[in-house]
């Protein structure tokens, strides 16, 4: 009986079978069509006359003498230094993921055992300060910062994101915690432990999957991060997404799009992994905000 | 807890988050009553014996320098950087509707004010991307939930990396594909059969695309939840329904639609906030000509080749902020109902 809710007419299974690899395709079509595109040269990527040629890569092999080309990937990791931007990025990402992990779970432990009124306005307010646009906020930094000479370091870059990220963190940790049961350090604290060592000694040990799902989005924030970077970092430091607009302004002009093209593949190549690692964390963090309503 | 232990659990985040979220709302509000000093000009007149007298001006470049350097932050200008052109623009406003000859031309005349232009956009986008990436994430939801088993763990693989990639790499990969010279660019050029279709030109085009790529990017969110939601539609419910007669599209209007409803508004909110600091994607089309969005502008005046505008971008912050208070202050304060009658 219970399967008669699941028995479906085998027109409805086709029709949504139908449905779901349309979406399939809109939804991987981009990425494998850029990627492949990657080891083309520019006149095959963006072929007019016939998409055959960017397929078979018909100039590619014309210019190069085969049909797959690292030309852009040599033009962008080391003709134009995206080496260094991938090296900032590995600096800002780890730290602000590491950073923001440690501030966020204090907070929400807090956030979830107090008892006090006003850790609703805490929440509150850091709903809010979600919702406005990094940039409202990054344009109140420019001029201070600039004004205390911190202008364009990765540090300065990597507190700013750090603080960016609290609210999602501590919302996050919030709502994880509060599905540990208060039992558990309680009786620690009854037994004599300080709040600090029954949260080392009962919570540590079983907050992990928060604090990777937590994690995940956290890293992912700072790396998809254009805002701060783009406009608190110098050339220098610039991370891997600021570079690539830089090479919009550039290299178009210069007819090289194949290096930007190269670029946005190794930029997107460690997200592919990350949702190919950690899906069922991910798929766990988007859900778990929306069970707390 | 004791407030004192709360205040060191709690410390370094809410010192991270009053320095650099409060603070800089503060420096904003600050900004915003500050315009930069305009150049000191040097007025001369030279005279001679036949030519007559021409007065010449030019910048005394190292007074206007000094000057800056002593009040860095500019000139007070009072409210009046909300009010000029760039912003507000309530006396150009004023003129156009004195001036003006129907509706069309109100309309068309204050679009081509910077801030009312931006606005349009934003608000378009918010309000078409937010409900078509949910009505599609939710059909995506329903489908993947009748599909053979085998089907579901590639559709959320694929689905979470539209949604996670780099808004500017995907906005970028889409672009690619979708300007005169990509795959798509092209095909839309042969169904309208108009070689001159593009981006670049035309101001509806770009507009359908970043919907379009909005709509890509924010419908896999609205699927996971969903799909999520989906497993615990009660299903005595739902058989009950069965045995009732309601049809396939009834169950789902009358059983799973009122099941998802919480989840529905969560959904809302988060698409709402997300898509109003739409920015990115901008850059990636290349699209300011055509649209630009609140975000876009603030950024617009920080990244300058030469001075950049501080008070401009502050006042366009302050209204963003504003605009964000109005819409979100209400659900805001019905969630602060909801924790502190022990619901959270």
């Amino acid at each position: 009986m219970a399967d008669a809710v699941n028995r479906r007419p085998p027109m409805v299974v086709f029709v949504a079978s139908g449905f779901v690899l349309l979406w399939l395709l809109i939804a991987a079509f981009p990425f494998a069509w850029t990627v492949w595109g990657s080891f083309k040269v520019q006149a095959d990527f963006f072929s007019r006359d016939t998409w055959w040629h960017a397929i078979l890569g018909t100039n590619t092999t014309r210019v190069t003498g085969d049909a797959f080309t690292g030309g852009g990937y040599y033009g962008a990791w080391v003709l134009t230094g995206f080496w260094r931007a991938a090296l900032s990025t590995a600096i800002v990402t780890v730290f602000v993921t590491v950073i923001s992990l440690t501030f966020g779970t204090l907070g929400g432990y807090a956030l979830a055992r107090s008892t006090h009124r006003y850790r609703f306005v805490i929440l509150v307010a850091a709903l809010f300060f979600r919702a406005m646009p990094e940039i409202t906020v990054v344009s109140g930094y420019l001029y201070p910062f600039f004004a205390l000479n911190i202008w364009g370091y990765l540090p300065t870059a990597i507190i700013v994101l750090v603080a960016l990220n609290q609210p999602f963190t501590l919302w996050m940790m919030y709502s994880f915690f509060q599905g540990i049961p208060r039992d558990l350090d309680e009786s620690a604290l009854v037994d004599g432990c300080t709040r600090f060592q029954a949260f080392r000694l009962a919570i540590v040990p079983v907050m992990w999957p928060g604090v990777i799902t937590t994690g995940l989005f956290s890293f992912l924030l700072a790396y998809n991060d254009f805002t701060v970077t783009g406009l608190v970092l110098n050339e220098n430091n610039q991370t891997m997404v600021p570079k690539i607009s830089s090479y919009l302004g550039q290299i178009q002009a210069q007819g090289n799009v194949m290096y930007a093209v190269a670029a946005v593949v190794s930029v997107a190549i460690p997200i592919f992994l990350l949702v190919m690692f950690f899906q069922r964390y991910l798929v766990s963090g988007l859900t778990a905000g929306a069970v707390k309503g | 807890m004791p407030h004192s232990t709360f205040l060191r659990f709690m410390g370094p985040s809410l010192i991270a988050m009053l320095l650099f979220i409060a603070l800089p709302i503060v420096s904003i509000v600050v900004q915003s009553l500050y315009v930069e000093h305009p150049q000191v000009l040097i007025t001369s007149e030279t005279c001679q014996p036949f030519g007559g007298c021409t007065t010449t001006t030019t910048v005394d470049a190292s007074a206007t320098a000094q000057l800056r350097e002593d009040e860095p932050l500019g000139q007070f200008n009072g409210l009046g950087t909300y009010f000029d052109r760039n912003h507000l623009a309530f006396r150009e406003i004023r003129e156009i509707l004195r001036t003006a000859d129907g509706v069309g031309d109100v309309v068309s005349r204050i679009y081509n004010l910077p801030l009312y232009k931006a606005l349009a956009f934003t608000v378009t986008y918010c309000l078409l991307v937010t409900p078509l990436a949910m009505i599609l994430g939710l059909m995506i939801a329903l489908a993947v939930n009748t599909v053979p088993q085998m089907l579901k763990g590639p559709v959320i693989f694929f689905s979470l990396v539209p949604m996670l990639i780099t808004p500017l790499v995907g906005a970028l990969i889409l672009f690619w594909m979708l300007n005169s010279e990509g795959i798509l660019g092209a095909a839309i050029q042969n169904i309208f059969n108009d070689p001159n279709l593009s981006t670049r030109t035309s101001a509806p085009l770009t507009w359908a695309t970043l919907i379009a790529y909005g709509t890509w990017t924010n419908a896999p969110f609205s699927f996971i939840v969903f799909y999520a939601g989906l497993q615990a539609v009660p299903r005595d419910t739902l058989e009950a329904a069965m045995i009732d007669g309601a049809s396939r599209l009834e169950r789902i209007r009358y059983v799973v639609l009122p099941s998802l409803k919480p989840l529905i508004l969560f959904v809302l909110l988060v698409q709402l906030m997300d898509n109003f600091r739409v920015f990115e994607p901008i850059i990636s089309f290349n699209a300011a000509a055509n649209a630009t969005s609140l975000s876009f502008l603030i950024y617009s005046s920080l990244n300058t080749q030469t001075t950049q505008l501080f008070g401009s971008a502050a006042a366009t912050s302050v209204i963003t902020i504003g605009f964000i208070a109005v819409l979100i202050v209400p659900i805001l304060l019905r969630i602060a109902r909801e924790l502190s009658t022990g619901r959270g």
